[in-house]
């Protein structure tokens, strides 16, 4: 995945858990769970959501790297070899 | 599932409940009081017991809460710096004229302010009552109101986001104290907590408050109707604090952990009362869960008495044992769980991962403490909520036609999980609900509205709920206050709101959705809907997901019957049908 690609899946991803936020307006560096009041059963959702869109395996202790915009982008595309 | 024996005999000997046999039969609660100092001038404050009496002790410069940001930074503070902290608070209140009785209401995450405000809340004799700060507006407001709030502590960040919009709606909130979190100018009508507090003095005297004087105002839910507000009194302290002793293991050299968070009752009778009655120093963590950060929290802060609760465990299997044992986790003694029933699995991986189990206990809103757990001196039946703690009887009892109850002795026998009341930490009513209140009562007895058995042991174990509340990740919601929200949605016609069981949460908020006639299902007004719910009411209570039904089933009055959403979603026996009179049509 290019970056855009996984921002694209990634923006569609979180707007099924919280669809009363546009991503493309919350601040990409931002902590998504404060910046959406997005939960921690919030979080594995959207990971296991990301996991059975893209086949990417994401470990528990990955989790922390998705919280934002910016990083799950990254994340996102260098795992998908992209 | 096989039972975990207590054999290490040096743990064994440190267990505060060593003979549970000989303790449940001697106990009683006059001489537990006893343990505890009551205010100079005779009376009793929560307050005083948790901080200022160990300054009396020579304890004043223990650790009493080490605080870690979610930023990385650390904060300390001691039992002697509390205790100043919160006289200040006491004064600011005081001086706004903030009285004895009054509710103040908590909203905050797990920062060092809200210690303290609850502390000089008490100390202040008004009456503290938490939020979490993960509700929406919706629940808020709902909850201030019934409470007649009379003052809010919260911050800027919070208050803007959640509280603005309607505090004109509260004619009753005079105050509102801001912990500063953002760079924004001071709200208009607000006072800045740090400057005022920076203003107080570090001396106060308590409120003379007795026993049976009102300290907090927890809130739950119901199947019906609006929040319900259980009161609780000073009094209760003593048995948050002999609870804290038997069923979590406190001894004053323990580094203490609950991870619940302090909007709700755990956070405050054992993230806040209990480990500071008994004198422990506990480890107050802003930051959200995370397997990895809390490995790391429990090693480096050589925790030793950790409380948590089912989720929370599950999420850290979900992990997997290998991250664990990356940690050097033998500082544990003691672990305990509650929110919803522990998993016989969740305990036997909990006792392979951490080379000792989780403890499950069971209690309430209502009872404001611990009623039944498993002890570190007695062995555990995983899947079991334990035996009833010294100072409470606890049976199970089934309800007759005429509105009494029957006490059934059988082992084994499935019924109500019903309590003698009597003890100091039960809720003392309903604030301004007292049918509802009298309602948990028959026969002599409290009846708690869980289903369970008792086993030829003695040991307790949980059912199911005998009404339609939900319980998510440990937190009680009422399908009501969700359905409310969704009926304010112009589309929707008619919602029946249930939990469907989920391997994490142990249940989830599922809403079944009628539509007005003019509006058509398709999967953006779900999304609409989503969205609008978890607006008003934030990502705890909110549905997970929302099903379309062009006809929700309904009793000849026109109740939903939540009861059959559930058995038909699942897969189970629909039951009685008599009283449906308009069915579900998909």
């Amino acid at each position: 995945m290019t970056p855009d690609e996984a921002r694209a899946v990634f923006f569609e991803e979180l707007g099924n858990i919280a669809p009363e936020w546009d991503p493309a307006e919350i601040d990409p560096g931002e902590d998504i769970r404060e910046a959406m009041d997005i939960d921690s059963m919030d979080v594995l959702n959207l990971v296991i959501a990301l996991h059975k869109r893209t086949g990417i395996d994401i470990p528990e202790s990955d989790y922390a790297k998705l919280i934002t915009i910016d990083g799950a982008v990254a994340y996102l595309s260098a795992k998908s070899g992209g | 599932m096989e039972i975990i024996h207590k054999q290490d005999p040096a743990l064994l000997a440190l267990a505060n409940l060593r003979d549970y046999d000989a303790v449940y039969g001697s106990f009683s609660w006059d001489a537990a009081r006893a343990e505890l100092d009551g205010l100079p001038g005779g009376g009793l404050n929560i307050a005083f017991e948790a901080v200022d009496r160990h300054l009396a002790h020579g304890k004043g410069d223990k650790v009493a809460i080490r605080w870690l940001g979610k930023d990385g930074s650390r904060q300390d503070l001691t039992y002697g710096q509390l205790a100043a902290a919160s006289n200040r608070f006491a004064n600011v209140l005081k001086s706004l004229g903030v009285a004895r009785g009054e509710a103040v209401f908590g909203l905050m995450g797990r920062r060092p302010e809200l210690y303290q405000a609850m502390l000089g809340i008490l100390k202040n004799g008004s009456v503290f009552s938490p939020l979490f700060s993960a509700f929406g507006p919706e629940p808020l407001k709902a909850r201030m109101t019934i409470g007649s709030a009379k003052a809010l502590v919260t911050t800027d960040a919070l208050y803007n986001r959640k509280v603005a919009a309607w505090r004109g709606e509260l004619p009753e909130l005079d105050h509102v104290l801001l912990v500063r979190t953002t760079d924004k100018p001071l709200p208009e009508g607000c006072v800045d907590l740090a400057a005022a507090m920076a203003e107080a003095s570090e001396d106060f005297a308590i409120a003379e408050t007795g026993p049976e004087d009102r300290a907090l105002l927890h809130f739950t839910s119901g199947t019906t109707g609006k929040p319900k507000g259980a009161i609780h009194v000073h009094g209760a302290v003593v048995a948050h604090h002999v609870t804290g002793r038997y069923a979590l293991d406190l001894h004053p050299d323990d580094i203490y952990w609950c991870t619940a968070d302090p909007g709700w009752v755990t956070g405050t009778s054992y993230g806040i009362i209990a480990p500071l009655t008994n004198g422990t120093t506990m480890i107050v963590d802003e930051a959200e869960f995370d397997a990895e950060r809390w490995y790391q929290t429990l090693q480096d802060e050589k925790v030793t008495v950790w409380y948590s609760a089912p989720t929370a465990i599950r999420m850290l299997m979900r992990a997997g044992k290998e991250v664990a044992d990356t940690y050097d986790l033998a500082s544990l003694r003691f672990l305990a769980s509650v929110g919803e029933p522990l998993n016989p699995e969740a305990v036997v991986w909990s006792d392979e991962t951490f080379g000792k189990p989780f403890h499950d206990n069971w209690w309430q809103t209502e009872t404001g403490g611990i009623m039944i757990a498993n002890y570190a001196a007695m062995d555990v039946k995983p899947g079991s909520m334990g035996r009833p703690l010294p100072g409470i009887e606890a049976g199970i009892v089934e309800r007759k036609p005429d509105g009494g109850v029957t006490e059934i002795t059988r082992p084994m026998a499935l019924g109500e999980l019903a309590l003698r009341p009597g003890w100091p930490s039960m809720m003392r009513g309903y604030l301004h609900e007292e049918e509802r209140y009298k309602k948990c009562f028959a026969d002599g007895w409290y009846l708690s509205g869980d289903l369970a058995m008792r086993d030829s042991d003695g040991y307790f174990w949980f059912v199911g709920r005998a009404d339609d509340v939900i319980k998510s990740a440990g937190h009680l919601i009422g399908p009501f206050e969700v359905e409310s929200a969704l009926m304010e949605h112009p589309a929707v016609a008619e919602v029946g709101v249930i939990g469907i069981p989920d391997e994490t949460a142990g249940e989830v908020v599922k809403a079944f959705v009628g539509l007005k006639p003019k509006f058509e299902s398709s999967e953006a007004l779900r999304k609409e809907l989503l969205g609008h719910a978890r607006k008003r009411l934030g990502p705890a209570v909110a549905p997970r997901d929302i099903a379309f039904r062009t006809n929700l089933p309904k009793t000849r009055s026109g109740k939903i019957m939540r009861r059959l959403l559930k058995a038909r979603e699942l897969g189970l026996p629909e039951g009685d049908l008599s009283t449906l009179e308009s069915d579900e049509k998909k």
